[in-house]
């Protein structure tokens, strides 16, 4: 008995493009084999170096090409989303940067830093064009829906007690003034406000903080509409909040271990996510109904203990169902930011760890069943 | 009461919480508030105290009624009695005198210092003759009221009806059979029923502060006994936990429970005020079911034990070691040079002395039989030989022993049957500087108790842990050096070998540290705790084979459930990570997993011994198909019924979910033209119907192959 292999072409297949054959084949054995698999085995994520220190933030741009991204070192950092090139870094800011949010047509992009100022850059050509001083750290910002207010969330610093600043951001730079249209006082200025957003048409804003309560503030007359129910909320320190496409509804993270997801306008608790460590980041999948919680044990216990006791996964959950689906590790700190790209084709994460790591979804994600 | 309670009670009353003030509200002086307790308890333990204050009073009836000059001679002679018993208060003495014919009445009060010695007057001088005619009839002051009233004609007492108790076992008569364990974690401590079927615990009872340290349940898991300042209480009954009995004893540390359940021991030591004194030690053995206490002791913790570095604050825990067998007949205590055995009868010693034992470090009880074995280790610099023997209790016959050559320790294993007793002797080298281990086994059961010395295949292996298997007749053996040390199983009966230890093989290099047996034998888990971060190994050891590996990471304790079904791993709050538990059958497959943050314990309730036959169980186990197949049924039906709920609870979560996506996308829809206006005019809402998931399916062509058989003629 003879053997005897025969390429369709004539050609020898290269290295290269035997191992591209052999994953592709790999992939669809993988479909045939079983849905229920742990996310991990079927990606190959892009490792991207360039923060010399912790993340804190990751955005995209609507587009979903962007990807900016805010660590403790001083520069905020640009990515090609889709392979991880860096693009550029804004030099200016003089300590941590926590946040971040870039305009709807991808122009501006703001950060604030705990050099006690938020920025106003140019995307494109990496200048800053406006610096508004604080007395304290800038923890937050977010664009509203038409870019043309911003709000900001400062901590408590020597007196100063933690606050929600809404400044205007004009049109044209040289018109940009540095005064607030509104603050709001946090009730318990000791605390921290980790995130505050834009509700539905600018007509509200959604803060939460360490002080473990959600408030709902109202735009116009800076008074509490709402604040959310101790029974159901969280028992800890809230660290990361992030709303649907739509404004709609978001999803808060908090060390009590625990992820929730509340209705936007009537602050209802609609559904919660309970995982084993503490959530620094949260994301919501726009495309499937998964969430996405990310975090780990707490930095300074890490070395402590064994890896796998940190638990630095990104945890797949359903929206709807609240189970598990699977975890994506990697990380060798805990998981600080997370952010989809707004077509849900792909996820990054950023650690303690300094990495940003870019995950496209392979077809197996898609078909996920539970 | 609970907050949800408090805000619905406040609500009707019309209250406002925000507009209270708390700071302004004044409580009521004392440190009840104003409030009665009502619990009983705190009631009857204040009166018994603080009575009316006439304690120290006492009425001496029938003394000689004498005139007015006589009065001053009676008064010295009743003093001169009753200096002698107590200190009589200045003017204490009163005899109260007739105003008309100037005649003492034939009685007198006498007041003095305390109550005590007040109540040893009464009980020496009742019934003192002071000459023929007056006998002194002794009360105390505080009876009179009491004594006054009581009738002149007896009256038959009533039978109190009887109230039949709670059905303390019914727990066993669950219809599935289940198990039920008990954990505690932050506050809470729960009662689940282990539900295999449904994969999940069942919750049976759950209260917050049950107890101030830590539960236990009783050796036949009737009751479950917590541990409180004022004492222990056990809890118990039919379907849920009532309280059954309390326990008086301050500051309770410890219990420990005799094991047919019938006599609680309670601890409690206190730390001296002077470090160098010993600490002090008091124990109480309490009859678990009337309550009543039945001997104390108390001392310094060097009388409860040899010395040395001791368990808890001085003495090692249980003090009081009970003999075997469910007749809770003979209890022992070791302390220094006596070994003191007490029955239950009398609650006092044997012959009412302790046996002198120079030099006893350990005892050890039979599991079945009062035969209690002990060792002396070895004195006089090797002159003298250590010492294993075993004595039989209430004859203190010694039955055997044996003497050991350059031992630098022993340790003492019984069977759970009490058929085989393993020494564990660790003996020094020539050299003294190291040791090396070896096992002297008894056969209890066998004529003369013969003895027989094992030696391990590599004689310097170090023994990391030792068990027998539960009623059977083999033992499992981690020996050899960490990190990877082998495991070996012996059996005392082969079919070859009757009367002769054999081994039956040797695991190489396996990650454990620890053995668990099922509580039925035949499985073993090798467990690697602590420094091995929980791997685990279940092994068949009839077959020699193992049935499943697995790891529950940073595991901490392992506890097979009663019957043999299950086993429990958990992750106590000594990691501050992953606490919680997790079931698995007993061949190593995840039944569930349940998380709990600040974890402190797990324990499955105990069931008491079978009452089925050796005979009968043998029956049961020769037509096991005929009775499983039922069970089998069942649990399909469950599994299928399980499956329904599910996909129905699904469909409900998932409907819901729908709802909230139609109100926002209406709202959004709603909203578009302010949206609109607010992007100055930019048509904005493409992102929804931009993306769909398309499934895609291409096939690639790799390669082709071609294959020319040839057929070989």
């Amino acid at each position: 008995m003879t053997m005897e292999c025969v390429n369709p072409e004539g050609l020898r297949l290269d290295a290269r493009q035997l191992c591209m054959h052999i994953s592709c084949m790999l992939n669809l054995a993988q479909i045939q084999n079983s849905s229920h698999q742990t996310l991990e085995t079927r990606m190959t994520p892009i490792l991207m170096k360039g923060h010399e220190r912790p993340l804190t933030f990751l955005r995209y741009n609507r587009d979903g090409d962007l990807l900016f991204s805010c660590a403790k070192d001083h520069t905020p950092t640009l990515w090609l989303a889709h392979n991880g090139e860096r693009l550029g870094t804004y030099r200016g800011h003089n300590g941590a940067v926590s946040c971040c949010d870039v305009s709807r047509d991808s122009s501006r992009l703001i950060t604030g830093s705990a050099d006690q100022t938020a920025k106003l850059w140019d995307v494109k050509s990496g200048k800053q064009l406006f610096t508004f001083n604080f007395g304290s750290s800038a923890r937050s910002v977010d664009f509203s829906v038409g870019d043309h207010l911003a709000v900001i969330t400062t901590d408590h610093f020597m007196g100063v007690s933690s606050a929600i600043h809404v400044k205007r951001i004009a049109e044209d730079p040289q018109d940009q003034v540095g005064d607030s249209v509104l603050v709001l006082q946090s009730p318990d200025g000791k605390k921290k406000i980790n995130r505050a957003v834009w509700g539905p048409l600018n007509q509200t804003i959604v803060s939460g903080g360490e002080d473990t309560v959600i408030r709902i503030w109202d735009t116009e007359t800076g008074k509490l509409l709402k604040q959310s129910d101790v029974e159901v909320g969280h028992k800890e320190a809230i660290t990361s909040l992030c709303k649907a496409a739509d404004d709609s509804h978001f999803l808060t993270g908090s060390h009590d271990k625990t992820a929730k997801l509340w209705d936007m306008r009537s602050l209802t608790l609609i559904k919660s996510y309970t995982t084993v460590v503490p959530v620094n980041a949260v994301a919501m999948s726009p495309l499937l109904n998964h969430v996405v919680l990310g975090g780990g044990q707490d930095a300074s216990a890490v070395t402590t203990t064994d890896h796998r006791a940190g638990k630095f996964e990104a945890k797949f959950y359903d929206t709807i169902l609240e189970e598990e689906i699977g975890g994506v590790k990697g990380h060798f700190g805990p998981i600080n930011a997370l952010a989809f790209n707004p077509d849900g084709k792909s996820f990054s994460s950023g650690g303690e760890d300094g990495y940003v790591r870019l995950h496209h979804f392979d077809s197996n994600y898609f078909n996920i069943k539970i | 009461m609970e907050v949800v309670d408090i805000d619905a009670r406040a609500a009707k009353l019309g209250i406002n919480w925000s507009q209270v003030n708390f700071d302004s509200i004044q409580l009521p002086p004392g440190e009840d508030f104003g409030i009665e307790s009502d619990d009983e308890a705190v009631y009857h333990d204040d009166q018994s105290e603080f009575d009316t204050g006439f304690g120290n009073i006492i009425v001496v009836d029938h003394l000689p009624v004498v005139p007015k000059e006589k009065f001053e001679k009676l008064e010295g002679v009743v003093k001169k009695i009753y200096n002698q018993l107590g200190v009589i208060k200045e003017n204490g003495l009163w005899m109260p005198v007739d105003p008309d014919t100037k005649m003492t009445l034939g009685y007198c009060f006498i007041e003095f210092n305390t109550p005590q010695e007040a109540q040893n007057a009464k009980e020496k001088s009742h019934g003192y003759k002071l000459d023929k005619s007056h006998i002194f009839a002794v009360n105390m002051f505080d009876d009179f009221d009491r004594l006054m009233n009581v009738r002149e004609e007896w009256e038959p007492p009533q039978a109190r009806p009887y109230v039949p108790g709670e059905n303390l076992q019914k727990w066993l008569t669950d219809d599935k059979a289940r198990d039920q364990l008990v954990i505690r974690s932050g506050p809470d401590t729960e009662v689940y029923w282990n539900d295999a079927r449904q994969k999940k615990p069942e919750p049976v009872h759950k209260r917050p502060y049950w107890t101030e340290s830590y539960v236990q349940w009783s050796p036949l898991g009737t009751y479950l006994v917590t541990l409180h300042k004022q004492g222990a209480a056990v809890w118990g009954g039919a379907d849920t936990f009532t309280r059954l009995m309390r326990y008086q004893h301050s500051m309770v540390k410890l219990v420990d429970f005799s094991p047919g359940e019938k006599y609680l021991v309670t601890y409690h030591s206190q730390e001296p005020s002077n470090p160098r004194d010993a600490s002090k030690v008091e124990i109480k053995v309490f009859d678990v079911r009337t309550g009543r206490m039945m001997r104390d002791f108390k001392g310094s913790a060097d009388e409860f034990s040899i010395g040395g570095p001791g368990g808890v604050a001085g003495a090692s825990w249980p003090v009081f070691r009970w003999a075997g067998g469910k007749d809770d007949k003979y209890f022992a205590k070791l302390s220094k040079n006596t070994i003191s055995v007490y029955e239950t009868e009398t609650f006092s010693l044997i012959d009412k002395k302790s046996m002198k034992v120079d030099n006893v470090v350990d005892i050890c009880w039979s599991p079945t039989d009062s035969i209690l074995s002990l060792f002396v280790p070895e004195q006089g610099g090797g002159n003298q030989p250590a010492k294993v023997a075993l004595v039989q209790i209430p004859s203190k016959v010694e039955l055997r022993q044996k003497n050991l050559f350059s031992v630098s320790d022993c340790k003492m294993y019984w069977q759970s049957s009490g058929e085989y007793l393993a020494v564990k002797v660790d003996r020094y080298t020539k050299t003294k500087k190291s040791t090396y281990s070896g096992f002297e086994l008894f056969r209890i059961k066998e004529r003369d108790i013969p003895i027989e010395v094992l030696e391990l295949d590599n004689k310097n292996d170090k023994i990391i842990a030792f068990a027998w298997e539960p009623k059977g007749h083999r033992f499992a053996v981690i020996h050899g050096d960490q990190p990877r040390p082998d495991v070996s199983f012996y059996s005392m009966k082969t079919t070859q070998n009757t009367g002769r230890v054999s081994k039956l093989a040797t695991l190489k290099a396996k990650q454990a540290n620890a053995l668990f047996w099922s509580p039925t034998g035949k499985y073993i888990i090798l467990a690697g705790l602590k420094g091995f971060n929980g791997q685990l190994e279940f092994f068949n050891v009839d077959e020699l084979e193992t049935m499943a590996t697995a790891e529950h990471f940073m595991a901490t304790d392992i506890e097979w459930d009663p019957t043999g079904r299950y086993v429990a791993t958990a992750v106590t709050s000594v990691h501050e990570m992953e606490n919680g538990f997790t079931i698995w059958s007993f061949n190593g497959i995840v039944i569930y997993r349940i998380l709990k943050d600040h974890f402190f314990q797990l324990a499955w309730r105990p069931r008491p011994p079978s009452f089925l036959t050796a005979e009968k169980e043998e029956e049961i186990a020769k037509n096991l198909k005929k009775y499983s197949k039922k069970y089998e049924a069942e649990d399909q039906d469950v599994s299928l019924l399980l499956s329904e709920q599910d996909r129905e609870k699904r469909k409900a979560l998932k409907d819901e979910w729908e709802k909230w996506v139609m109100q926002w996308k209406a709202l959004h829809e709603e909203e578009k033209l302010a949206r609109q206006n607010l992007r100055d005019g930019e048509v904005s809402d493409v992102e929804e119907d931009e993306y769909e998931a398309k499934e895609v399916e291409f096939e690639d062509l790799i390669d082709v192959t071609e294959e020319i058989v040839q057929e070989s003629m």
